[in-house]
């Protein structure tokens, strides 16, 4: 190596972050890509909670409310989009480009520049997708689930930008899960062999793993719409030989994998957080492991049970209501070794652990009312009711926005070298751990007695519980805006964190600063001792 | 090859963020001229070569970029391995998309075109066209009034006819260029460059005659087969297996392309050729997919 390459080296490495704005648009350091990641997700939330405050307005009472139904149809479609795509997501990409390079002691992602391209297309896919709202015929109205022949035949003039937004999104999501993968499997420290690494690093390999698998299918499940609405081909058009079904295999073959890359990241926060807080190690940490690919794996033959009604022989429904079924397994494992490790641990309940907790909880519960779904002659019943409305709202709520919510509260210290404040956050949980339920449980019930989703009106008997809901959803909808507050608070007014933060935090990125150095790792550690597994 | 031993972690780049703009632009221009086809007053159109001008400008520059920094040696072999399975998922990627229209071709074949025919225990379902058959191809559709069939289709003639058909110049043409890249590759690595360079233009050759033989294939379909974008599902399955695939070529053809000229220009050398060997795997992995595709699209 001669002494001018050094020198060049140099240059491209010992600085901190540029000045101004130009930091953000032009970075390529990890935790800058990662905040933006954040904070990008934070705003989605704020626009898809305030839909779905206009879904549950309209739903206050009974007859027609505020809005009309076609725009009740464009908050539905928006609320789910939005929520999946621009805040779930992003959210678990910001930890995964926080976390992962300092949890394996790796210098920064792989692939550092195109990093920075996976975030920035995220604003414009999501730009062009709210400005649908101010363009000719409305915004995209066929739910989020965009089922031909809603969204080919009767779809609005808007869905082309809807079909190429999602495109690029879609390309977001392929570079970023590539970086993460070519991250975890060529630039761990020394030492941290595959079954020593952390578990949210293991959550986001076989995460990255599942959306290159199927976010290229959901291009092709579009491009097919694009080509059936614009150049006359009938891959959902039975008169043509073709099949409406068709749409629904393609779109939940990606769509199960997809609620599972909603789920697995939130599976490796919440461990870490509860290990932390009980001061033991995790329970079972290989079983962990083989729990999550073992879930990614079952993801890819259960797909047709989102269809059940919709007309299969008899030997598919069978074949996905027990492969739907298996999936139970692997989950319950998790939850169990979750309660173990809390079992005589020295247990203490701070913030991030109390939304850990509520976590296990009522995750289980989606997770059941999951498998009451998975039975196809009960599903007959609930398909297409506020039963599954209720379903994956617990799920994605208290399950993956909580487990969210638990990382930003256990890593913030961490990130910007601030304690938020103790009593403000546990406030922040009471509420939303009240509100949510508010929310969320009385649609199980109005859901069995039959009441359909999707629909801007409802039947007289079902009104009391709407109301109950709709005040629910309002004071989860505030109790958000507190967690902002508490946000900004910690980053403005908070006090010094040290390293370390909490005590019984294991694992490399807790060896650091915090913040930590612009730069961390830049000669990986020496993991020899043992130090590094979760 | 480099002797580097940390992580180049490159300096803050505006690439990135040009490239997402230039999406943006792809979104509104793609979205406005499909929207807008047929009408005579849209200029949608220039929106979508200022995309078009922009990624590829900032993907000419980017590359450049990477090129220049490998010369000054600043990659490690750690960072090359990055490059090594970025493009491997990358490539699973691409299988997943083509994924997407095998399971259609693969539905539609199995479930939904019997079904219309009345197979199956749901015995209702050719209930709207009764006097629909279930062949495939589909040459009459149930709806011939709004998609009428093609009137001549695609599949291989018989062993005697070969000659006869595109489709097995067109493998011909593919399955010999991934063996000349093969080739061009192995001769590289040995330093011989005429032969690398020779092979190479083989290779492309063999590229550009596949895409023009396609071309020759759809004109074939379209002015003497009645077999059209719109003729149902036999054409919708047909064009848009074969035209992705072509499409796949074609930037295959475009990548070697380049990778060929730099290759004249003195680029590669015996152990460092990562952009070279990225463009065979891609190669062969559009071989690949040719291969599936006339086993399920055109024979069987």
């Amino acid at each position: 190596m001669s002494a001018v390459i050094e020198g060049h080296h140099d240059d491209h490495h010992h600085h901190g972050p540029a000045k101004g704005i130009s930091r953000w648009l032009f970075t390529t350091n990890h935790k800058d890509i990662g905040s933006l990641y954040l904070w990008f997700s934070f705003i989605m939330l704020f626009i898809g909670g305030a839909m779905a405050m206009v879904i549950r307005a309209e739903l206050f009472e009974p007859g027609s409310q505020i809005v009309s139904p076609e725009f009740y149809n464009q908050m539905v479609t928006n609320h789910g989009l939005i929520m999946v795509f621009g805040v779930i997501m992003p959210a678990f990409v910001g930890f995964a480009n926080w976390l992962v390079p300092m949890q394996i002691g790796a210098p920064d992602m792989a692939l550092p520049r195109l990093n920075n391209l996976s975030f920035w297309i995220l604003p414009a896919a999501f730009g062009v997708l709210i400005a649908t709202f101010f363009m000719e015929g409305g915004a995209p109205n066929f739910g989020w689930t965009f089922y031909a022949p809603l969204s080919t035949e009767y779809a609005p003039p808007t869905v082309t930008y809807f079909i190429f937004a999602v495109h690029i999104m879609g390309a977001s999501s392929i570079m970023g899960s590539i970086n993460v993968i070519t991250t975890i499997l060529n630039m761990r420290a020394p030492g941290m062999t595959l079954m020593k690494m952390p578990l949210f690093v293991w959550t986001w390999l076989i995460t990255a793993y599942l959306l290159i698998a199927v976010m290229p299918v959901l291009a092709g499940a579009v491009t097919m719409m694009l080509m059936d609405i614009h150049f006359g081909t009938s891959f959902f058009k039975a008169g043509g030989g073709g099949d409406p079904v068709l749409f629904q295999h393609v779109f939940w073959f990606f769509g199960h994998p997809e609620v599972y890359i909603m789920i697995l990241p939130a599976f490796g926060i919440v461990s870490h957080i509860i290990e932390t807080f009980s001061r033991k190690p995790i329970f079972g940490y290989e079983s962990m492991v083989y729990a999550i690919a073992s879930i990614a794996l079952l993801s890819f033959v259960v797909w047709a049970h989102h269809m059940f009604t919709v007309g299969m022989p008899i030997a598919g429904e069978l074949f996905f209501m027990y492969s739907t079924m298996l999936i139970a397994i692997p989950t319950g494992v998790k939850v169990f070794n979750w309660l173990s490790t809390m079992f005589k641990g020295s247990l203490t309940f701070e913030t991030p652990m109390l939304f850990a907790i509520a976590f296990v909880a009522l995750f289980t519960i989606g997770g059941l009312s999951g498998i009451m779904l998975a039975i196809a002659p009960a599903d007959f019943q609930y398909h297409d009711t506020y039963f599954v409305v209720a379903h994956f709202h617990y799920v994605l709520v208290p399950g993956a926005l909580f487990s969210i919510i638990a990382g930003v509260y256990y890593w913030l210290p961490k990130w910007t070298g601030y304690m938020y404040d103790e009593s403000m956050g546990k406030t922040h949980f009471w509420l939303s751990f009240v509100s949510v339920n508010l929310t969320f449980f009385p649609m199980h019930f109005v859901g069995l007695a039959g009441m359909p989703r999707r629909i801007p009106d409802y039947a007289m008997q079902f009104a009391d519980y709407n109301m109950i809901v709709s005040v629910g959803a309002f004071l989860f909808g505030l109790s958000q805006l507190l967690f902002l507050y508490v946000v900004l608070k910690a980053i403005f007014y908070g006090k010094k964190a040290t390293g370390q933060v909490w005590e019984g935090a294991k694992g490399l990125e807790w060896t650091l600063d915090s913040p930590p150095a612009y730069h961390t790792f830049e000669t990986p550690p020496n993991l020899e001792s043992g130090e590094a597994k979760a | 090859m480099s002797s580097e031993s940390s992580y180049y972690v490159p300096d803050s780049s505006k690439l990135p963020i040009f490239m997402a703009f230039g999406l943006l632009l792809f979104v509104l221009g793609a979205g406005g001229t499909i929207n807008d086809l047929g009408k005579e007053s849209s200029n949608s159109y220039l929106l979508l070569m200022a995309s078009f001008a922009v990624i590829w400008g900032v993907m000419f520059v980017w590359f450049s970029n990477v090129i220049s920094e490998n010369n000054q040696k600043l990659y490690s072999d750690q960072l090359n391995r990055s490059f090594v399975h970025g493009m491997a998922w990358f490539i699973f990627s691409e299988v997943m998309f083509f994924f997407a229209f095998f399971l259609a071709l693969g539905y539609v074949r199995l479930f939904a075109v019997p079904w219309l025919g009345g197979d199956g225990e749901k015995g209702i379902t050719n209930i709207l066209w009764p006097a629909f058959e279930s062949t495939w191809p589909v040459m009459e559709t149930p709806d011939s009034e709004n998609f009428p069939g093609a009137y001549k289709n695609m599949n291989i003639p018989g062993i005697s006819k070969l000659h006869t058909w595109l489709p097995f110049w067109n493998t011909l043409c593919l399955v010999t260029s991934s063996g000349t890249i093969a080739l061009a590759e192995s001769a590289l690595k040995k330093g011989n460059r005429t032969s690398f360079k020779s092979w190479m233009v083989v290779t492309i050759s063999l590229g550009f005659i596949f895409v023009f033989l396609q071309g020759l294939e759809y004109y074939e379909a379209y002015a003497h087969m009645g077999l059209t974008l719109g003729a149902g599902i036999y054409g919708t399955t047909f064009f848009l297996l074969t035209g992705f695939h072509g499409f796949h070529v074609c930037l295959g053809a475009i990548i070697l392309t380049i990778m060929t000229i730099r290759g004249f220009n003195g680029a590669f050398s015996e152990h460092d050729h990562f952009g070279l060997a990225a463009g065979s795997w891609y190669w062969h992995f559009v071989d690949v997919v040719w291969i599936l595709l006339v086993l399920v699209v055109y024979v069987f």
